[in-house]
């Protein structure tokens, strides 16, 4: 039982990052639904902002450190062209594109996952930056904390699109 | 009571959100612009390619990522005191947050090769 150099990547910045992600996320974002003053006290909010600048500060930090393993790391070793004869299996893009059972995953998957990933965490940023700017304002300012959430909610679901057409890829076509 | 402790003290402004919404917008609506924009020219793709192992998609992400802090520090440098219409910023954030969406959408920019 052992993994190569690429698969230790490839699995650092599929599942070890993503199950820190989806963790605080749902961290996150319990953190700003509660964060309202008829659910806590003033000493509560205090203690859940803590929480919120945790879960959503860990979130936009991992979806950073996502994307740049995944496209200065992984991705390199995906899209690597093949030398003449080579077994396409070393080189999952050529694989692909060379099965028409497969190309799919690359023609939509792929070039799909490559580039909505980037979205999480910018999104994720603006979201840590309005929790740290307006902290306990956004337990009074509901609209403000709302649309926090549904930043923060869209900025998941492009990390889950990524996430999911990278599982799936590599299932097809792993970084061996 | 809560609510009437916690809504005494004066409210931040409300610029510095709005800018931070609406950049966040511009970045990922800059993504989705230059990954159609590397299908329609041949051009903009060979200068998207910033480092080759990783191809176009790094000046892609790079102009974004540039365009999103840039146009952040001047949105807040302007409304960093000042009262804007988080409304207003939000629908142009979503507005922005869609087009980008639609733009590395690979059924649209596959529709313009």
């Amino acid at each position: 039982m052992s993994l190569t150099f690429r698969e230790f990547w490839a699995a650092s910045h599929g599942l070890l990052l993503g199950s820190v992600f989806l963790l605080a996320f749902a961290g996150g974002l319990a953190g700003l639904y509660s964060l309202r003053p008829e659910l806590v006290t003033p000493a509560g909010i205090k203690e859940r902002l803590g929480r919120l600048k945790l879960g959503t500060i860990t979130m936009a930090v991992v979806a950073w450190l996502t994307v740049i393993t995944g496209t200065f790391i992984v991705y390199p070793w995906y899209r690597a062209a093949p030398p003449e004869g080579a077994d396409l299996t070393a080189y999952p893009r050529s694989f692909l594109k060379a099965n028409p059972n497969l190309s799919g995953w690359h023609a939509f998957g792929m070039e799909w996952k490559e580039h909505v990933a980037w979205f999480a965490p910018i999104l994720a940023t603006a979201v840590v930056y309005l929790v740290l700017k307006y902290g306990p304002d956004l337990a009074t300012n509901e609209r403000l904390r709302k649309m926090a959430i549904v930043i923060f909610i869209i900025a998941f679901s492009a990390a889950a699109i990524a996430g999911l057409f990278g599982a799936l890829i590599t299932k097809a076509a792993p970084v061996l | 009571m809560t609510t009437h402790k916690l809504s005494e003290k004066k409210a931040l402004p409300t610029g510095p959100a709005a800018a931070a919404l609406i950049a966040s917008g511009i970045g990922t609506f800059v993504i989705g612009l230059m990954t159609t924009g590397a299908v329609l020219s041949e051009g903009l793709k060979n200068f998207l390619n910033w480092w080759n192992p990783a191809g176009p998609l790094t000046g892609k992400v790079g102009i974004g990522i540039i365009f999103w802090l840039v146009s952040w520090i001047l949105m807040h440098t302007i409304w960093k005191d000042k009262e804007y219409d988080l409304g207003k910023a939000f629908t142009i954030t979503l507005v922005l947050i869609g087009l980008g969406l639609l733009f590395t959408f690979p059924p649209v920019f596959e529709a313009f090769e």
